[in-house]
């Protein structure tokens, strides 16, 4: 019994070092400054937040470069996860008191509502329909739909308008794979991941895969003699921080915490230490909209 | 509720590929099943083993997982042909889908088969023997025609189940209806129960009707003993 005690201590220690030191050099890319017992006003979610000293934010775990969970790492990793963690700074809440979650499209909506998460930070782009249900500060990033094809195709294959009656894989659900269909003519082949759309692209079962350029270049780096990335964007996703309609206070806060961001250097950091990995400079700063609702 | 109405043609497009997929992996997979059951009863002890060990590998095995198999390996091994009938084409991913679907539920079709085949008195197989038929002639046309009365309950509850199943084929590249759930729930999320209830309320009607026919077909080919 003494011996198991005196084990599981040992292992609890260990455990502990070797979480610490994942934190360090793991999703930590960006050096964010925790807050210092920041003041809310009583009452409110953030107040709320910051005394529990916890936060659960809501992050893909499938998109290279924004949420991303690396097979056998411990937390995510990405551009989206960067800004989560400036958010929960800015509550004086360090990375300790983050827990991540993943959310996928369809569930953002009803996670919020439900209370799951207290955030979402999971290219969600910014609709009118989406802000009548679920509250979206931002945008904090602007980044626009592209076409990866078979090199052999890049020449047949240059605008969307070329993917009529063509095969186009993209996500279940996505809003790029639904512009695809309604206004390009595509035939929809959706897929769980980017990457098995990849593979597909690959071994020639589908002519193109869309969605947003930065993952599209991702994949592209990682096979650059089979597959490029073509044409310009075609399409504005503005992304926004989602949390519960009706917050204003929390509207607030956020809109207050991007332009932080934006103007101390935090921002363009998290972007080169994720999605500028690909050799991308970070783009300038997106101007925040007034309002985080509709309706 | 305006959002089901203004895209009804696009929910019926998902349903139309959930019911032709279920209406080719019904015929595919009651071959495959009937065959296999017919290989369970075999006097042959090889034909026996192979019909065992298929319905052992496929029945325990997830679909997810058989579906993996086939949509992501088969056009690594070449299989990958978009086949088109005119009014409509059968993308490769319909057709791997199709194979996935008939490979898992062949295995129940199987058992619901031989169990059928096992409610047949032996008497009748016997009787058969005796005025000259060999298995195949006595299972062909004295102990399958009796046996298909008795598993159409079960048979239909197994499609009941692979018409709920092919709802899995939505990430495996076939855009069906649980795929436009899904794309309209993204799109319009102010509507988002509404639309859920909606296509669920399609696979209901599907089931619905599978089980009308079962039932139909039941009193139909009752036989009063």
């Amino acid at each position: 019994m003494r011996l198991t005690k005196i084990t599981g201590t040992l292992a609890a220690v260990a455990l502990a070092a070797a979480l610490a030191g994942c934190g360090d050099d793991g999703g930590g890319g960006t050096d964010v400054k925790v807050a210092d017992n920041p003041e809310f006003e009583a009452g409110s979610t953030m107040a709320t937040l910051a005394d529990a000293g916890e936060i659960t934010i809501g992050v893909k775990y499938d998109q290279p470069g924004l949420g991303f969970l690396a097979p056998g790492a411990d937390a995510p990793e990405g551009f989206d996860v960067e800004m989560g963690r400036i958010v929960a700074a800015a509550l004086g809440i360090s990375d300790d008191g983050i827990t991540w979650k993943q959310t996928v499209s369809d569930n953002r909506e009803p996670f919020l509502k439900d209370g799951t998460v207290d955030l979402v930070v999971a290219s969600y782009s910014i609709t009118d329909d989406r802000r009548t249900e679920v509250g979206q500060a931002g945008p904090y990033y602007e980044t626009g739909q592209q076409l990866l094809v078979r090199t052999e195709d890049a020449d047949s294959i240059t605008t969307p308008e070329d993917t009529a009656g063509k095969k186009v894989c993209s996500v279940t659900g996505s809003t790029s794979l639904q512009r695809m269909e309604d206004e390009y003519g595509a035939s929809p082949v959706p897929y769980d991941t980017y990457s098995e759309c990849v593979d597909q692209l690959i071994n020639g079962t589908v002519d193109a895969v869309t969605t947003d350029g930065a993952i599209l270049l991702g994949y592209a780096a990682d096979h650059p003699d089979e597959i490029e990335v073509v044409g310009e964007p075609f399409s504005t996703e503005r992304y926004g921080i989602g949390f519960k309609h009706g917050d204003q206070a929390m509207c607030d806060f956020l809109k207050e915490t991007l332009q932080t961001s934006f103007d101390d250097g935090t921002w363009a950091e998290a972007f080169d230490t994720t999605l500028g990995e690909s050799g991308v400079d970070a783009p300038s700063t997106p101007t925040l909209d007034d309002a985080c609702f509709t309706g | 509720m305006q959002t089901f109405i203004d895209n009804f043609a696009t929910i019926w497009s998902g349903f139309a590929t959930t019911l032709w997929l279920l209406f080719f992996s019904a015929i595919l997979s009651t071959v495959m099943g009937t065959l296999l059951a017919s290989f369970r009863v075999s006097p042959i002890p090889t034909l026996r083993a192979v019909g065992t060990s298929y319905v052992n590998v496929f029945r325990n095995t997830p679909l997810v997982l058989i579906l993996a198999m086939t949509s992501g390996v088969m056009p690594i091994l070449g299989l990958k042909v978009d086949i088109d009938v005119g009014f409509r084409t059968f993308t490769s991913q319909f057709v791997l889908a199709t194979l996935g679907l008939s490979f898992y539920t062949a295995a129940f079709v199987c058992e619901a088969v031989r169990s059928g085949v096992n409610s047949v008195a032996l008497g009748q197989a016997e009787a058969a023997r005796a005025i000259g038929m060999g298995f195949t002639l006595s299972l062909r046309e004295v102990v399958l025609p009796q046996a298909f009365r008795a598993v159409i309950p079960p048979l239909t509850s197994t499609y009941i189940a692979l018409a709920k199943n092919t709802s899995v084929v939505a990430i495996f590249g076939v855009p069906d209806a649980a795929y436009y759930m899904r794309k309209l729930g993204n799109q319009y999320a102010s509507d988002l129960w509404f639309i859920f209830i909606g296509i669920a309320a399609g696979y209901v009607l599907i089931v619905m009707a599978i089980s009308l026919a079962g039932n139909l077909l039941e009193r139909r080919l009752v036989v009063l003993r």
